[in-house]
């Protein structure tokens, strides 16, 4: 463990970037779109094969995971494609995220944002997907999103093992003065036709050495020994013995602590501060000035984080007026004028609504969802030091590329001068993209003389600064044709996530951002024939900071378009399952169909069940899954007492299945916890909600049995983290009604009926 | 102010009002213990005192009367307490900041309860998790009653 440990230890502290000397190596085979950072940071004795690959002479295997772990699994599922093809063992492996480089760019992240639905293979989006993918490449964003690590990682990180396997056989053939062709290999060992055996390691100064003339073959998935089975997490024991190092946790020498007091209301500035009193709390040392473009306010600088949050107190902050309306209210009214006025833009649909309703009854309804904020676990922070003009910055991030630039731009300073050290995140969730953190650490750290400083959030500013789940109204009209969906006039009206993004992390081009798709997400690329569609978005603009939030517009559209569903459902007289199946007619729409059927089977659905007792059913494709979940609710005792959830997930691929059921779990939760009771208000322009007692999420008791099972119908890999959640509101909306005959269509349901929380 | 951690005598000198959580993490460096919320709603800082589970956050440490342990004081030595073993088993963590308090929250359970029920989990396991990793922590417990240790 001697390299690997090596490695780490100075991959984290971020002291060998530049340092160590030994022997590096430029060789590796990809596409080669970037140089592969690796070679400058390798110990003596340490080789890189391809940006993901390092084998130590000792026969030390680090793989280079350059996605963030926030609890998904990810590293284990990107060491293991890489395992696969590299001819070692899962025990024989050690990951490291690796640093911030052009090279660990995700494609697949931006694929997916083509304003095409998942399933339309038509030419023009498979180009306008490709078209995207080179986006990425050009932006280099090394982002973790989108549920898309292992599709991004599906080739590269098996090429990356495919790759080194082939150059180690080349230098094994070459010792032993045979063809590479006879030779196999097993536990990181060549292996000859007389039993000889090399290992890895004693191969691996000769094998850097080697360039390919080709690409390697990449196994058929029926050769696979490692994928499609479930691995032991590669971080466990660390994260049951208290030695997962999180941002919060990093500690360095001379390390000063910090906090920050933002503006509560967006985009205001200070209109009075007593820094005398900040200052006259013991520990505090230093009150400085944010002035940045996610946010203005102060950073408090002290001896330690609990000095620093007392001095925050004692600033006593007065702020301006914000831009926008003081209260939800007043922004739900700005919301609904902008439904009255012209849609912003449309997207899919069919048909001719408007006419095919002239003298039909129409049916209509308004649902509403709340701002939501992300509550990771682990409350904002980072730790950054600025010296002779370049900046270390200890950060769990998401995206470590777009931090670099962005810090860069407000000290004056290359990206190639900051160097992003990512450690563990305490729960991601979207939240962990941002550059508010990065900038306001930067900006403290600019003010401290050269030495660390960690800033920690308290939990308050952490609520009240979040970039949230967007606000949205919807207005929905449909009619029907012998109990039959036969037209929907679908409204949204939300801020555009992207324009909001853009803002805080390339404001120059904020105005040029494209329409967001994510307003419509999870409406209109459903898997649904409708005779006559419309699915229109309404835009809106305001300083509130907006941002992705577990399945971003699907998180929206999800509940919305499937309560409504029901709702079509119960007017038409029809089982809800059997209409959706009945619409789902384009053979495209096969996993879908083959995921409700699923789920229905393992809830039993149609079964007699007792009066004040129901089921409710939804489905979502987003990510590229397919997501079916059933809720069934007991209400007899007065309360909503939720009493299973199953669901039926089709990624089409499952390269991990206990990982995928425990992403899958997991979603379910978060959007439960949401549905019953989160949400985000606000009154004098600022956000209402400040920690756990009055913005709570589920615990132990309140969670129900959850039973997940997985299927391969569908033909395009998709994404694990996020597509369990967009169906599960709904789902309990339907549930609410089938048991009580009362509709939910605002959110959370627990400002209209009371859980039972155990 | 003498402190008693995980086994180790240590001397501070803090503002009596500084909560024990950040004596640990920002004086003595002891990780373990997480901040989450800062007024005992998360349990993220939980350690034990006395055997007892306490949120750290909202305990002066001038108030600590007790030995201290924390997470990194609950193995013996090399051997990983039988709740951690259940906790890899199961594949309990995601995000894993929350587990910690989590486990010795778990811990204090089985000491006073060696085989609870689904309601006993229920009832003291008040502990927040985003991760949303509850299914299996409930079965890790279950399945650490019945492990020897």
């Amino acid at each position: 463990m001697g390299k690997i440990a090596k490695y780490t230890r100075r991959g984290f502290l971020g002291l060998g970037l530049a340092a160590a000397g030994g022997l590096a190596v430029g060789y590796y085979y990809y596409k080669k779109p970037y140089p592969n950072p690796l070679p400058d940071t390798l110990a003596e004795g340490d080789f890189s094969f391809t940006p993901y690959v390092i084998i130590g002479s000792d026969n030390t295997i680090t793989i280079i995971t350059p996605r963030a772990e926030m609890g998904q699994g990810i590293h284990t599922t990107l060491a293991a494609l890489v395992a696969e093809e590299l001819g070692a063992d899962m025990d024989q492996i050690a990951t490291e995220h690796g640093p911030a480089a052009a090279a660990y760019y995700n494609g697949a992240m931006l694929k997916e944002g083509a304003p095409f639905p998942f399933f339309e293979d038509g030419f023009i989006a498979e180009t306008a997907r490709g078209a995207m993918g080179v986006l990425g490449k050009f932006l280099a964003l090394q982002v973790t999103g989108g549920s898309s690590a292992a599709i991004d990682g599906f080739e590269k990180m098996r090429e990356a093992g495919a790759t080194a396997r082939a150059v180690l056989l080349e230098a094994a053939a070459k010792r032993w003065g045979v063809d590479a062709s006879g030779l196999t290999t097993e536990r990181a060992e060549v292996i000859n036709q007389s039993g000889g055996r090399l290992t890895y390691g004693d191969l691996a100064s000769e094998a850097a050495k080697l360039t390919l003339a080709k690409p390697p073959a990449l196994k058929d998935p029926s050769e696979w020994r490692i994928l499609g089975k479930s691995q032991p997490r590669v971080e466990l024991h660390e994260k049951v013995t208290g030695a997962a190092i999180y941002g919060i946790d990093v500690q360095l020498p001379d390390m000063l602590y910090a906090t920050v007091a933002m503006s509560p209301r967006f985009g205001a500035k200070a209109k009075s501060a007593d820094e005398a009193a900040a200052m006259a709390v013991p520990g505090v040392l230093n009150v400085v000035e944010i002035i940045t473009t996610t946010g203005y306010g102060f950073g408090i600088i002290a001896s330690n984080t609990w000095a620093a949050f007392e001095g925050a107190r004692a600033l006593a902050l007065e702020w301006e007026a914000a831009d926008y309306p003081a209260d939800t209210t007043g922004l739900k009214a700005l919301w609904n004028e902008a439904l009255d006025k012209e849609a912003s833009f449309t997207l899919g649909g069919e048909g001719d609504p408007e006419e095919a309703m002239l003298g039909a009854e129409v049916i209509e309804a308004n649902y509403s969802l709340p701002y939501l904020a992300h509550t990771t676990m682990e409350p904002m922070n980072a730790t950054a030091q600025f010296k002779d003009g370049k900046l270390d910055l200890w950060l769990g991030t998401q995206a470590p590329g777009i931090a670099a630039m962005a810090t860069a731009k407000l000290l004056g300073i290359e990206p190639e001068d900051v160097n992003v050290i990512t450690t563990r995140l305490g729960g991601g969730f979207g939240r962990r993209t941002e550059v508010d953190v990065p900038l306001y650490t930067a900006a403290i750290a600019a003010q401290t003389g050269g030495k660390p400083v960690k800033v920690t959030w308290s939990r308050e500013e952490d609520i009240r600064h979040d970039t949230y789940r967007p606000m949205a109204e919807a207005r929905l009209k449909a009619t029907l044709k012998d109990g039959m969906p036969e037209a929907l006039d679908y409204r949204v009206a939300a801020p555009s996530i992207n324009k909001s993004v853009m803002r805080r992390s390339f404001p120059e081009f904020a105005e040029r951002s494209n329409p967001d798709r994510s307003i419509l997400d999870g409406s209109f690329d459903q898997p649904f024939s409708w005779p006559h569609s419309r699915f229109a978005a309404h835009q809106i603009d305001t300083d509130i900071p907006v941002g992705f939030w577990r399945s971003v517009g699907n998180s929206i559209n999800g509940f919305v378009h499937e309560s409504f569903l029901d709702e079509l459902a119960a007017a038409g007289g029809q089982d809800p399952l059997a209409m959706r199946l009945s619409m789902m007619k384009d053979e495209r729409h096969a996993p879908a169909r083959e995921a409700l059927k699923a789920v229905a089977a393992m809830a039993n659905w149609g079964q007699a069940l007792p009066e004040g007792v129901g089921q409710g059913i939804a489905h979502t494709l987003s990510f590229g899954t397919w997501v079916a979940e059933v809720v069934q609710v007991d209400m007899r005792g007065g309360a909503v007492k939720v009493e299973k959830i199953w669901a039926v997930a089709d990624p089409g691929m499952v390269l991990d299945p206990a990982n995928f059921e425990a992403q899958i779990t997991s979603a379910i939760i978060y959007g439960l916890s949401a549905a019953i009771g989160q949400e985000i208000t606000f009154d004098d322009g600022r956000v209402m909600q400040e920690n756990f007692y009055d913005y709570d999420a589920l615990r132990m008791a309140g969670v129900p049995p959850i039973e997940v099972a997985l299927l391969e119908n569908s033909p395009r890999m998709g994404g694990a983290g996020e597509p369990g959640t967009p169906p599960l509101a709904a789902a309990l909306g339907n549930a609410i009604f089938a048991a009580s005959g009362q509709r939910l269509r605002a959110l959370p349901f627990g400002n209209e009926v009371e859980f039972d929380l155990g | 102010m003498e402190l008693q951690v995980n086994g180790e005598r240590h001397l501070v000198e803090v503002p009596a009002d500084m909560p024990l959580l950040w004596v640990l993490r920002d004086m003595l460096d002891i990780k373990g213990p997480k901040f989450g919320c800062g007024v005992g709603a998360c349990g993220a800082c939980t350690v034990l005192i006395n055997g007892v589970p306490t949120r750290t956050c909202v305990t002066a440490a001038a108030d600590v009367d007790g030995e201290i342990t924390t997470i990194e004081g609950l193995p013996d030595g090399e051997r990983l307490h039988k709740v951690q073993e259940a906790w890899i088993k199961h594949e309990v963590p995601q995000c894993g900041y929350c587990q910690s308090g989590q486990i010795l929250a778990a811990v204090a359970l089985l000491e006073e309860v060696p085989q609870p029920t689904d309601a006993d989990i229920d009832a003291v396991m008040t502990n927040l998790c985003r991760c949303g990793t509850y299914p299996r922590l409930r079965a890790a417990i279950h399945e650490a009653a019945g492990m020897e240790g």
